[in-house]
């Protein structure tokens, strides 16, 4: 499953995205893109500032509303459900610049994360196990989320979506904003989540670092989906590396 | 000194009240940033179903505290259903509108109300029946009743009650979530029309409380009564700090303070010219002030949308 392709082995992709369309007013940042994530494989969507890479992640944690297309996932309708229910389905975002609670303490931003759950004692033990994950975060338990750094707050809002249990993680732009000395570890920790089994679809400018986590990738240009392939053969991609990798 | 002593004490009870109206007001505008405008009246409302069930229930022969519990209970349910249904019909269709939009559709709901209490109660001053015997307590040469140590007690006790709600149960942090920042909220599962009716009904409970409180403090109640007492609260939150539940309290009690001790010597400072009947005026130099130095308030974090 790890490295499944697109064309699936039997089991159908948990997420499809077909002509996928968002306008605002009538400039359209997002132009019938086809996409899918299979259960279980990392997928980057890489593409320059204003590709509409956010845009589609917007458009599929149900923030904004498509123009046109359809998001199926495990077989239903994603495009017509309120926000609030997405995460009932197990979809989780991490949204771009974090959005932590600022004046809501670490454990009460994850315990936010699992607002949607009831069952107390497993609760306590994901938090541990975010705890685990980030164990800086541990330590800093009853601070405000507002007084962490960038990267700290990167970390919390990782964990406060995984505090869901989602099925699938969707992650905008996880390096922007950071100090380039905590861009490593949160990938390297988005690699253990993924490791673990999770199903992830990464947005991210920083192509190279996403395509060398992901096993395929979507390169988005102007709204639409320019390229598809392997992570491993977009990363060396020569259309690829001249346009994203700077070479 | 008596004096002094005197009007902290007036200003306390006084101060309760304007801190348990202020508190629906700041409740609403942390969450979606309206000033609910209609929010004095639902106090209004509050006082006279209040008067309402409790005159029945003594006629009918009920003492007249079991009568009381009643009285509070009935007002909190109707204010209750009163600012959710307001929320619901006048202010949720304009959740995308110009800001002023949904201000001018409050003060409409505020006339409409009023309009409606007047048809319902009559426009002749009521008297609000005695709840508790008024005994009167002599200290350090001041006086107060027991009507006072009543409202002092109950609003302490409700604003415990607001505090645990907010900072200790699931409701009241995604409250704050969702004031915080409630397209994330949403992510997180959270249905925000759910917390912010739930704002506006929890601040109308708190409201209908302050009602009866007003009710028993005065002993007369008139259908106008919501509009001064409302902007007061008004006042008082603004001073504390708009959207901020510590800063409602406070500036509730710093207010009833101001006014008090106003009310005692502003004979002696314009040196008989004016007399405590301008009491009035204190809020009101106190909102100006406010405005024009320190429009976030005491306890505001800054002078943004949202505190």
């Amino acid at each position: 499953m790890k490295n499944g392709n697109s064309n699936g082995n039997g089991t159908p992709p948990l997420l499809i995205a077909e002509g996928l369309r968002v306008s605002y007013g009538g400039i359209q940042a997002v132009r019938g893109i086809t996409f899918h994530v299979n259960e279980g494989e990392t997928v980057a969507l890489i593409g320059a500032n204003g590709a509409g890479k956010t845009s589609t992640l917007r458009a599929l944690a149900r923030m904004l509303d498509l123009a046109g297309g359809s998001i199926r996932y495990q077989g239903k309708e994603l495009s017509t459900l309120p926000p609030h229910r997405l995460v009932r389905e197990g979809i989780a975002l991490v949204p771009e610049g974090r959005g932590v609670f600022p004046r809501l303490t670490i454990a009460e931003n994850l315990a936010m994360g699992a607002f949607c759950r009831n069952d107390k004692a497993a609760i306590a033990g994901d938090m541990e196990h975010v705890y685990g994950l980030f164990p800086r975060l541990k330590e800093r338990e009853k601070q405000l989320a507002g007084t962490l750094s960038g990267g700290e707050q990167q970390m919390l809002a990782i964990g406060r979506a995984l505090m869901c249990r989602p099925k699938l993680l969707l992650l905008d732009e996880p390096s922007m904003g950071l100090a380039p000395i905590m861009v490593p570890k949160i990938f390297e920790v988005v690699r253990t989540v993924a490791a673990q089994g999770m199903t992830i679809l990464l947005i991210e400018q920083n192509a190279k670092l996403a395509l060398e986590t992901a096993q395929r990738g979507y390169v988005m240009e102007s709204g639409e989906i320019t390229l598809t392939d392997e992570a491993a053969v977009l990363l060396h991609d020569p259309k690829v590396r001249e346009a994203y990798l700077g070479e | 000194m008596d004096i002094l002593l005197q009007q902290i004490i007036n200003g306390l009870v006084q101060g309760s009240i304007y801190a348990m109206v202020a508190l629906g007001y700041t409740m609403v505008y942390g969450i979606m940033g309206l000033i609910n405008f209609a929010h004095g009246e639902v106090v209004m409302i509050g006082t006279l179903v209040a008067i309402s069930i409790v005159t029945l229930l003594v006629q009918s022969g009920m003492p007249p505290a079991l009568a009381g519990a009643f009285g509070v209970a009935g007002a909190a349910l109707v204010c209750m259903a009163l600012g959710w249904s307001l929320e619901r019909v006048a202010y949720r269709p304009l959740r995308q509108a110009q800001r002023l939009a949904p201000l001018i559709t409050a003060i409409g709901c505020s006339i409409v109300l009023q309009n409606l209490a007047m048809m319902i109660w009559g426009r002749n001053y009521m008297t609000f029946p005695p709840l508790i015997e008024k005994t009167q307590f002599e200290f350090a040469g001041a006086s107060f009743t027991s009507v006072q140590v009543m409202i002092v007690t109950v609003a302490a006790l409700s604003m415990s009650g607001l505090l645990f709600l907010v900072y200790r149960t699931k409701l009241g942090m995604a409250m704050r979530a969702t004031a915080q920042n409630p397209a994330v909220a949403g992510l997180m599962g959270v249905n925000a029309n759910r917390v912010i009716s739930s704002a506006f009904v929890v601040g109308s409970a708190l409201g209908a409380v302050a009602g009866v409180m007003v009710g028993t403090y005065y002993e007369i109640a008139h259908y106008q009564m919501g509009f001064m007492l409302g902007l007061k609260a008004f006042t008082a939150a603004v001073l504390g700090g708009i959207g901020n539940l510590a800063g409602a309290m406070a500036g509730g009690v710093l207010l009833g303070l101001i006014e008090a001790l106003g009310a005692g010597y502003i004979g002696d400072l314009t040196g008989g010219f004016l007399g405590s009947h301008y009491q009035d005026i204190f809020a009101f130099a106190v909102l100006i002030i406010v405005l024009m130095f320190r429009p976030s308030g005491l306890f505001g974090e800054k002078t943004g949308d949202r505190a």
